[in-house]
């Protein structure tokens, strides 16, 4: 009798084809199928970020390093989109898919191994990232927020970012006994992230060890700082160390997560 | 036809959840051509068996091949060849009819326009036809065991693996399916079915296995594990003290089974001895019937209530 030990490590390389794409390619129809319902919120919320908190808030404070408060935001807003984009994706929608729909369950009865789902699903998370923050660039560029032709790169900065967000909302997914549980990521990571960034103020109004906790540990920050970068063609050293985070942090948590999710539905 | 060609193998197949053993070391061919039935009670292991098949879960211990292909090693190889037809409803939601049919097509390579042929025709063969631009969540059950079904062929298998296949359903909808099981089978198509169902195992299986806590305890054609086990006719009797020590001293070696105060009489002795029997002692609310795959079923995994 051959005894077949299957504990795969939470870091070994997944094998992937080009069946991640068809996955993709589901999430893609599903999402061209309901794009008005789909499209309106990530349109509306920046417009009222920027009218709240530009026009209004903006009108008490004064410019940031000499950049009028509504153009500090607005790369914010972008920035903000491509998280919320792919962290709800992953974990509520993803969710949806395995544990109610069983759709996973459907696909890995075909050709399509586990791994390429969850590929194909992260890959499609960055994708809503990179539409969502696509469109609000689009706004803030047509209120006139935009002061570079850089802004042209943040789509990729987007997709990039959105596999990261994905990848770390993955992880949660693969651990989530109930829909109910994404509560804590969403109240005790995003909501931090969402205001802790650097994304309504500058990062280092806060005290030295806060500000280094930001960095180490919400990614968010890192986004923010790159996009802020390339909105107001504004590029310094430190969007170099982003980009390595980012980069580091997506290849750590997409192979994380793959495993994990590996583990939860393969038993 | 079935051919003596071992389509699936298992030898001392064993799979182990934590501390559970669902599938305790089983051995078993299915041939090419056959449909066979895996019967059991709730918690048998027929379903986590089926599973393994299709490579869905991985075995914890013996061999498995299904078209000379191993399952840990060659688990593309051998979806490409296989349908299912799960016990879970787990069509797309998100689509319709045809759409569901179609994407599960592309997650297959079968190119677009080979994928709307195969769609359209089975839609016509699973009389889904005028459902074809429904979403999913406007079907009846048998409309959605009938979509999966169709989903489970359009990759054109070799291989049927059918969980349940009618569990919920109607008598109309469940003898529909039938009918359409029948009809692939004449095609050629290998069928793997597990079901509660012994009247549906013993119209459509060539064969079945019948588990219990994981093992294989019997395996057989339906109407020889009847003649095995409980001869051709089975006599229900009321509990009626008087008649029963009549009938034993008339049928020393029968077996007596009591359901709640009804009691079934099963012997071995050729067809017509519980006829002669009555002529020489009528009795009032007696019931002669033929003995059938059931009362194999609950002869060898008993009558306590698993779950």
């Amino acid at each position: 009798m051959t005894k077949i030990t299957d504990s795969p490590s939470r870091f070994s390389m997944p094998k992937l084809t080009r069946n991640v794409w068809k996955v993709w390619r589901r999430n893609l129809d599903v999402f061209m199928k309901t794009i008005r319902v789909n499209f309106l919120p990530s349109l509306i919320e920046p417009l009222l970020y920027l009218l709240a908190l530009g026009l209004g808030l903006g009108g008490f404070v004064q410019p940031i390093e000499g950049v009028p408060y509504v153009n500090f935001i607005a790369p914010a807003l972008v920035a903000i989109s491509i998280m919320y984009g792919s962290f709800f994706e992953c974990t509520y929608a993803s969710f949806v898919r395995m544990f109610f729909q069983k759709t996973f369950d459907a696909i890995i009865a075909t050709p399509i191994s586990v791994e390429e789902v969850i590929a194909g699903e992260l890959v499609w998370g960055a994708t809503r990232a990179t539409i969502n923050s696509t469109t609000v660039l689009a706004v803030v560029a047509a209120f006139g927020l935009v002061s570079s032709p850089l802004f042209l790169l943040v789509p990729l900065l987007a997709f990039l970012g959105g596999l990261l967000f994905s990848s770390i909302a993955m992880c949660f997914t693969a651990v989530a006994s109930n829909v109910d549980f994404f509560n804590y990521p969403a109240f005790l990571l995003v909501t931090p992230m969402f205001l802790l960034s650097g994304t309504f103020f500058p990062l280092s109004t806060l005290p030295l060890a806060v500000q280094t906790g930001v960095q180490i540990f919400l990614p968010l920050a890192h986004v923010v700082s790159i996009t802020r970068g390339l909105v107001l063609g504004s590029v310094e050293a430190s969007m170099l160390l982003s980009l390595v985070w980012i980069l580091v942090g997506t290849f750590v948590f997409f192979v994380l997560s793959i495993n994990l999710m590996k583990k939860r539905l393969i038993r | 036809m079935i051919s003596s060609e071992a389509l699936i193998k298992a030898r001392g197949l064993t799979k182990k959840f934590s501390n559970l053993t669902a599938v305790d070391g089983i051995d078993f061919e299915v041939y090419k051509g056959e449909c066979i039935g895996f019967l059991g009670p709730n918690g048998a292991g027929k379903t986590t068996t089926v599973r393994m098949i299709y490579c869905f879960l991985p075995l914890t211990t013996g061999e498995l091949s299904v078209a000379g292909m191993s399952v840990t090693g060659q688990a593309r190889e051998i979806k490409r060849i296989v349908g299912v037809a799960p016990q879970e409803d787990n069509l797309d939601p998100d689509f319709t009819v045809v759409k569901n049919l179609l994407v599960y097509a592309r997650y297959f390579d079968i190119p677009k326009a080979e994928a709307a042929k195969r769609a359209e025709e089975q839609l016509n063969f699973f009389q889904l036809q005028e459902k074809k631009d429904v979403v999913i969540s406007e079907l009846s059950t048998g409309m959605k065991r009938r979509l999966i079904l169709a989903r489970a062929l359009i990759n054109e298998p070799q291989i049927l693996l059918l969980d349940e296949p009618t569990t919920g359903l109607d008598p109309q909808a469940r003898r529909l399916v039938w009918e359409e099981v029948r009809t692939l089978r004449k095609r050629g198509v290998t069928i793997i079915l597990t079901t509660h169902y012994m009247e549906e195992a013993a119209a459509l299986c060539d064969r079945v296995l019948i588990m219990d806590n994981g093992k294989i305890i019997e395996q057989g054609a339906p109407a020889d594990l009847v003649k095995k086990h409980v001869g051709e006719d089975v006599l229900e009797v009321d509990n009626d003290e008087k008649l029963m020590e009549t009938l034993r001293k008339e049928f020393p070696s029968a077996r007596f089974e009591a359901f709640g105060d009804r009691i079934h009489v099963f012997t071995s002795q050729p067809h017509g001895v519980f006829q002669s029997f009555l002529k020489k002692f009528p009795s009032k609310n007696v019931t002669i019937r033929n003995a059938n795959l059931e009362d194999v079923f609950l002869k060898l995994t008993g009558k306590g209530l698993r779950d």
